[in-house]
């Protein structure tokens, strides 16, 4: 199946020019607070693809029968559904996981990328188109969530999906050279490692600003 | 009332929402251009959270924990938070225009904010804690001072970012950081200053 220009748009523009996070400003919160370590990172990206797309799908298909007056309700229920879907699935297969992200799964149904892209996307376009936009900024959302964690973990903790990179020996307790940078795992690197996608991604895109 | 007021002041500052938790991260960066809307979404924040999360507090207690329907707490809560706002609204509209004018487009976006639905999941954490917990939330009361602490916490730091905002205008800042890249850095820098709060015990 050949894509059109416009899906492609459609699909891709969030990875890039019209990211979520850095363009949109839309799911700050829980992009800053998840990205401590990539697993939960990982988990929570994927949770929030799944949900944008699917709860995009289901506005779209009942998008001419939701009343204008109430439309933030319905759609905070459809999207408060799946969110439980989800946080129910991940308590049985991945309870660990789902304890480090206590109450930020739950935040998914505040979470602005959801309402943004509903509200701009889904009310007015197709089921298919709506679930191409869906996912393409789930996958935008989790780039940037993948990156920010990947230099947080690495830096803050030395290991990578709880894997040790930086070898034992190197440590200063064992006789070595190197100390973790305690900074990373605070919360305020979070925002500054955030401005930094931010400048470089503007630096790389100067025509779309 | 020892514990009820070192409840109070570790929600402002050690568990502020924005510095500690992110919560209400969009409208806090959208919202913060000067210091006067600032103040208004900040004392609606604080009042539509006062209302909301005694009510959640009531219904999780009361309805939710002892007939076992915890996983229907999502869609419970945000129903009572959107239908909150609306009425505020409605109030609002009625009883205070000029109140309205001002507050106008922020009121209906107040029930996607994070830190009012943040709230009340805390608020459903920290039921279970032990009574001497510092963190707990055991009455009524508690439930009362904790949305007020975490409001009072939202509103000093839209403000002061804000204010921040306001002298920054003038500065030179490179031109890819400027705008939202450097209002992130603001903030991240208020969240340093604001993790010294986090050893403050009472």
């Amino acid at each position: 199946m050949a894509l059109s220009q416009k899906t492609k748009e459609t699909l891709l523009g969030p990875l890039n020019t019209n990211n979520p996070i850095v363009v949109q400003v839309l799911g700050i919160c829980s992009a800053l607070a998840v990205t401590v370590q990539l697993k939960p990172a990982l988990v929570m990206s994927i949770s929030v693809t799944i949900i944008v797309a699917l709860a995009n799908v289901i506005v779209s298909l009942i998008r001419n029968t939701i009343p204008m007056r109430i439309r933030i309700i319905v759609q905070l229920v459809v999207v408060a559904a799946l969110v439980t879907l989800v946080s129910e699935v991940l308590k049985a297969f991945a309870y660990d996981v789902a304890m480090q992200l206590s109450v930020y799964i739950g935040l998914i149904i505040t979470n602005c990328i959801l309402m943004g892209r509903l509200e701009a996307f889904a009310m007015t376009n197709k089921v298919w188109d709506s679930f191409l936009d869906g996912l393409g900024n789930g996958l935008g959302y989790s780039i940037i969530l993948v990156v920010v964690a990947f230099v947080r973990e690495l830096f803050g903790s030395g290991t990578l999906f709880g894997i040790r990179i930086i070898p034992e020996s190197w440590y200063v307790a064992n006789g070595g050279f190197y100390e973790n940078c305690g900074l990373m795992v605070m919360p305020a690197m979070a925002l500054i490692l955030v401005a930094c996608v931010i400048w470089f991604h503007r630096s790389i895109n100067k025509e779309s600003k | 009332m020892e514990h009820a007021f070192s409840l109070f002041i570790r929600s402002i500052f050690a568990d502020n929402m924005v510095f500690a938790f992110f919560l209400g991260m969009c409208s806090f960066l959208a919202v913060s251009k000067n210091v006067k809307t600032s103040l208004g979404l900040g004392a609606a924040v604080t009042f539509v959270l006062l209302i909301t999360l005694p009510i959640n507090y009531l219904l999780q207690k009361y309805i939710l924990s002892p007939m076992e329907l915890n996983y229907l707490s999502f869609i419970l809560f945000i129903a009572v938070i959107a239908a909150i706002v609306q009425l505020v609204e409605m109030i609002v509209e009625k009883y205070s225009p000029s109140l309205y004018a001002s507050l106008g487009i922020f009121l209906p976006l107040i029930a996607v904010n994070c830190a009012i639905m943040g709230g009340s999941l805390f608020m459903q954490q920290r039921i279970l804690l032990e009574p001497e917990n510092v963190k707990a939330i055991t009455s009524f009361g508690d439930s009362v001072i904790y949305a007020l602490g975490s409001g009072i916490g939202w509103l000093i730091a839209i403000c002061c970012l804000a204010a921040i905002r306001e002298k920054m205008e003038y500065n030179d800042v490179p031109k890819p950081l400027q705008g939202l890249g450097i209002t992130f850095i603001e903030v991240g820098l208020m969240a340093l200053a604001f993790m010294c709060f986090s050893g403050l015990n009472i």
